[in-house]
């Protein structure tokens, strides 16, 4: 930490929350997943409201709860999974710029609906990057370790001189996500996306930052041979033996093996991110 | 060659055979086309991934099309010794499905003079080809919850070792002390793809 530079503490991490940023390339053939923010579009948002540069890194809370300490003045945004936000008690702005003094505690509450939020301050959370990223992996045990009750988070200087105006994206109550086929389509009856599409779906509880793990309608495959394994992407819609699909979020290992059906667009990425387990799930195909 | 569609951002270029992957991994570094930010080589794919505000899905998926990728002999000179101990609960297993005897199973599994084919699934977690043909198993019909750090294992025409303890359906057959993987070290990596790897015995270090 340089001298005279700002930090926070984290009075109270909430659930769950890390830190993340856009995430790490590069070491994708040596087995290292990309990781970053799961709601990359709440994520840039965040940073943007704070005059920070797109590379920042800022805290995802999983379900609210968090509660932080400016140790010096700084400015903060929430945006995300909607929560009432308090700076020493007083109501304060969702989705927009804060000023919060140095001493200063600002709460977090839990979201109204959608599951993640994040914070962001100006100059971007300075821990220290592992292979060219602040994210926290949480499938590969790769990045700084999860908030705990203490933790003091250093502030960084990774802002940006010009600000554009940010679109606020509000996270719907209902979600649903378009899909595209995917790599192996082939691999699957006729109808597959159409059940897909028809649902219903439910988000299991067994949901992380690796993959949403869906209940409903099981996708029948042509084929029963294995597949060897291969790359994966975000959004990639993978389907195991026993037909349950599984939608791959950020830290989605870098190979698997069985069959892609679908890929949700990278417009509504954003939106998989924010879907609570138990909470209803639906798909549309891409026309 | 096959190009398959897989969102916005990144294809998947399918050919016959791994030698065949390598191919088009080296042409496609020869050639460093632009925008191209990532590939990832696996057993008959490679994921190329790729900013669209660079290239255009289509224009890179018919340049990918027009490649004749050459089988190409994979293998770089570095060879990595790993000492292993044949423990794993599921050598009887193993053993079983392969008609052998465990003490066997261990023999030719020492045998075998192994390559990285690809890494995945975990960092430092290298998919080894080059074992005997015998020792080719389905993996767990229930795949375990934890397997411990250093597990070697075998599914398919694979073997492998676990970098770090976690879920997997693979057959464990041994463990071994080797530091598969640490970010702080330089490469963390202890295995990448060509790797040559021999496994040896703990006890005869």
């Amino acid at each position: 930490m340089t001298p005279g530079a700002g930090a926070v503490e984290v009075m109270r991490p909430g659930p769950f929350a890390t830190i993340q940023d856009l995430g790490r390339t590069g070491y994708a053939a040596v087995g290292v997943p990309l990781s970053g923010a799961a709601d990359l579009r709440s994520f840039a948002l965040a940073n943007a409201l704070v005059g920070n540069m797109p590379t920042a890194a800022a805290i995802e809370a999983t379900f609210g709860g968090l509660e932080l300490r400016a140790h010096t003045s700084v400015v903060m945004a929430v945006t995300g999974a909607p929560c009432l936000v308090t700076i020493d008690g007083s109501a304060a702005s969702f989705g927009a710029a804060l000023s919060v003094d140095a001493g200063a505690v600002v709460q977090v509450g839990s979201p109204r609906r959608g599951l993640r939020t994040y914070l962001a301050v100006h100059g971007g959370v300075d821990v220290p990057a592992v292979l060219g990223s602040r994210s926290t992996d949480v499938l590969a045990g790769i990045g700084p370790p999860a908030l705990g009750r203490g933790s003091i988070l250093p502030v960084g200087d990774v802002t940006d001189g010009a600000v554009d105006p940010p679109i606020v994206h509000p996270v719907p109550a209902d979600l649903t996500l378009l899909v595209q086929p995917g790599p192996r389509l082939d691999w699957f009856a006729d109808n597959a996306i159409d059940l897909l599409c028809a649902g219903p779906y439910t988000v299991l509880m067994e949901s992380n930052r690796v993959a949403l793990r869906l209940h409903g309608p099981a996708l029948p495959r042509r084929r029963d041979d294995e597949l060897p394994p291969e790359g994966l992407v975000r959004g990639a819609i993978q389907v195991p033996p026993d037909g349950r699909p599984v939608l791959f979020l950020a830290d989605h290992p870098v190979t698997g093996g069985y069959p892609v059906l679908a890929v949700v667009d990278e417009e509504d990425q954003w939106l998989a991110a924010q879907a609570r387990p138990g909470r209803p799930i639906s798909f549309r195909a891409r026309a | 060659m096959r190009v398959l569609p897989y969102g916005s951002r990144a294809v998947l270029a399918e050919v016959d055979s791994l030698e065949r992957v390598y191919g088009l991994v080296a042409a496609l570094r020869r050639e460093a086309l632009e925008g191209v930010t990532e590939l990832i080589p696996a057993a008959r794919t490679v994921l190329v991934r790729f900013d669209p505000d660079v290239i255009s899905g289509p224009a890179l998926a018919t340049w990918l099309r027009r490649r004749r990728p050459r089988p190409l002999a994979w293998g770089s000179d570095l060879t990595v010794e790993l000492p292993v101990v044949y423990d794993g609960p599921d050598l009887p297993e193993v053993a079983a499905l392969t008609s052998l005897e465990p003490a066997e199973v261990m023999e030719r599994h020492l045998k075998g003079r192994y390559v990285v084919a690809f890494c995945g699934f975990a960092p430092g977690f290298g998919y080894l080809v080059g074992g005997d043909p015998a020792l080719r198993v389905p993996r767990r019909d229930t795949p375990r919850s934890q397997v411990p750090a250093g597990a070697v294992a075998l599914a398919g025409e694979y073997t492998g070792v676990y970098p770090r303890a976690m879920p997997g359906g693979w057959q464990l057959i041994g463990r071994s002390e080797a530091a598969l993987w640490d970010a702080q070290r330089d490469p963390p990596a202890l295995l990448s793809p060509g790797t040559q790897v021999v496994f040896v015995p703990e006890t005869a270090r």
